[in-house]
């Protein structure tokens, strides 16, 4: 836990809404070290996802830096997995060929076919080899766009609330799922979620974002032992404690976070 | 077990049903008196029998027979087969009584409009009589389909991508492609009969005129639409320009590209037989336009029928072949 994977120093973004331009991030800074596993939540609006997107390349900075393993962000890159809100395989291709797509777009298929079948087994969906994306259900898919972001063997992986349309069984089966894959292969992971809980249980550090404009107010340390109890005391204060923060830090009358 | 045998003894009957419409046209060609005199059926040798019209009627009718009786049988042993085979049993009946009754009003007794309306005994005999010629015209025909059509495909999705990756091209070649692309082709016969060598040439040119722009506008517009979403997750993978293009944007305009060679499809054969008509030194439609002239309209009915085999011979193909690209897509879309 000390080598720096991604610095990110005094990040702004704005963009324009047609009318007048929005501070979408702004003096944004945050550090994730090796194989540590932090979340970031907030209200909508506050620039979570924005700045996924700037981490990933997908979108361009304004003012700050991203810097990523020595190197400044300035495109995607394989090396950075991203997991999207919706799972965003390709309708066209059956599972295999969705894992396998990373191996195909860098040109190193040949080498590494052996791999598909390994990430398929990993994330659990076994048998479901030559079966398209709209016959798999919501979780199946997500699953099989974590295995098609792994088998690059990504150094940091993204996720943009990837668990937020599944029903809460699916949900705890993926997040222990994440948490031993990040264990096995020393991951980096930075999730983006709506969900208290599901912040708690996973992440070593929980960064709390507030809108208008997007920053980051505050950064807790989560120091519960794994595997953690989401029933038991330490989670239950935490969480206690987080969504009265919430109470306090929304600009939103109403609380977002239900209990 | 009963039960089984019973739905057994059901389906024969079906089969039997199905067979039993073109055995009563068979019949009528037999026993019904050629009542009317204006007919004259003359005879041919092929190989070792002589046959005339209505012997070659009675061979096809017996075919057909055969033919829904083998795929009676073996439809039975599939369960959607099955269904399909007995939901068809009463058209196919009705259609071997139809036959049946245009011999007889058409042939028997010639009531129906001379020469205008030849029963189906009439109909078959240019294949007795000049089977050769109707065969070269049909390869004519074919060989022009063929070379109009790929050509038309390769060059409307060759454009298409262009325009639909390319704001360049976009700009550029999209507004002609608006324009020139609703004129029917045959309006460019003229031209094309004067500025290419042969008129073969000139008429492969009219059937890719024709098919190019509807494949074009559409894989264009396939592509077009492709989610911005899906070429994100194709750049977090590592996959560049090229790579996206092939294995997104293509892939996602697939369905968009078939329904334009449908559509092409359809304006092809029309450009196809016009083209014949009126300036080919062959093809279907050279038949049809040489037949007409001699008042043997009779002819002009073969030449239809094997149109109407022929063209759906080849919408089946491309169905098939749609079936199988766009395989993903089973269960999304009925």
């Amino acid at each position: 836990m000390s080598e720096s994977v991604l610095t990110i120093e005094n990040v702004n973004r704005l963009y324009d809404d047609g009318e007048r331009q929005v501070e979408a991030l702004k003096d944004v800074n945050l550090e994730l070290k090796r194989g540590e596993f932090v979340s970031i939540i907030g209200a909508s609006g506050c620039g979570k996802t924005t700045l996924l997107r700037l981490i990933a390349g997908l979108d361009k900075i304004n003012t700050g830096s991203i810097v990523f393993n020595g190197e400044p962000v300035k495109e995607p890159n394989y090396k950075r997995g991203y997991i999207f809100q919706q799972h965003n395989l390709f309708p066209w291709l059956t599972v295999e060929q969705n894992v396998a797509a990373g191996l195909k777009a860098r040109h190193v298929f040949k080498k590494n076919k052996d791999k598909i079948q390994k990430y398929i087994d990993l994330v659990g969906v076994t048998g479901f080899e030559k079966s398209y994306p709209h016959q798999l259900s919501g979780g199946m898919s997500q699953r099989v766009a974590i295995a098609r972001a792994l088998i690059n063997e990504p150094e940091l992986l993204v996720l943009d609330e990837p668990m937020g349309a599944l029903d809460s069984f699916t949900r705890a089966d993926i997040q222990d799922k994440l948490l031993e894959i990040r264990a096995e292969k020393n991951l980096t992971m930075l999730l983006v979620t709506h969900d208290v809980d599901e912040a708690i249980y996973m992440s070593d550090r929980i960064v709390i974002m507030t809108p208008r404009p997007g920053k980051i107010s505050e950064i807790i340390d989560v120091n519960i032992p794994h595997p953690r109890n989401r029933g038991g005391a330490e989670f239950l204060a935490l969480r206690r404690s987080l969504l009265d923060r919430f109470d306090l830090a929304n600009a939103h009358p109403e609380p977002e976070y239900m209990i | 077990m009963k039960k089984g045998k019973s739905k057994k003894g059901k389906y024969i009957l079906t089969v039997a049903f199905t067979c039993l419409g073109f055995a009563i046209a068979i019949l009528v060609n037999l026993l019904f008196p050629q009542i009317s005199e204006n007919v004259n059926f003359a005879k041919y040798n092929v190989g070792a029998f002589e046959l005339d019209g209505n012997g070659l009627l009675r061979i096809v009718l017996l075919a057909l027979i055969a033919g829904y009786a083998v795929f009676g049988i073996i439809d039975y042993h599939d369960e959607a087969r099955r269904a399909a085979y007995i939901n068809k049993a009463s058209f196919r009946f009705v259609m071997g009584l139809l036959i049946g009754l245009l011999d007889i009003t058409g042939t028997k007794l010639k009531v129906l409009p001379q020469p205008f309306f030849p029963g189906p005994a009439e109909i078959l005999s240019p294949f007795l009589e000049e089977f050769d010629f109707i065969l070269t015209n049909t390869f004519y025909s074919l060989r022009l389909y063929f070379f109009g059509f790929l050509f038309g495909v390769l060059l409307g999705v060759g454009t298409g991508i262009l325009v639909g990756w390319f704001d360049r091209v976009y700009y550029w070649v999209y507004p002609v492609l608006k324009i020139t692309g609703v004129i029917p082709a045959v309006a460019w016969m003229p031209f094309a009969l004067t500025l290419f060598p042969t008129p073969f040439i000139s008429a492969v040119f009219l059937i890719v005129i024709c098919a190019w722009f509807p494949i074009a506008s559409l894989t264009a517009a396939g592509i077009q639409s492709t989610p911005k979403a899906q070429y994100e997750a194709a750049r977090i993978l590592g996959g560049n320009a090229v790579y996206q293009l092939f294995h997104v944007a293509i892939p996602h305009a697939m369905p968009q590209i078939f329904t334009g060679i449908s559509t092409a499809n359809a304006f092809a054969f029309t450009t196809l037989v016009m083209a014949e008509m009126l300036g080919q030194p062959g093809g279907l439609g050279y038949y049809i336009n040489l037949s007409k002239v001699w008042s043997a309209y009779y002819k002009v009915f073969a030449a239809i029928l094997i149109m109407a085999i022929l063209f759906s011979a080849i919408l089946k193909l491309i169905g098939r072949l749609q079936d199988h690209v766009l395989r993903w897509q089973r269960g999304i879309v009925k």
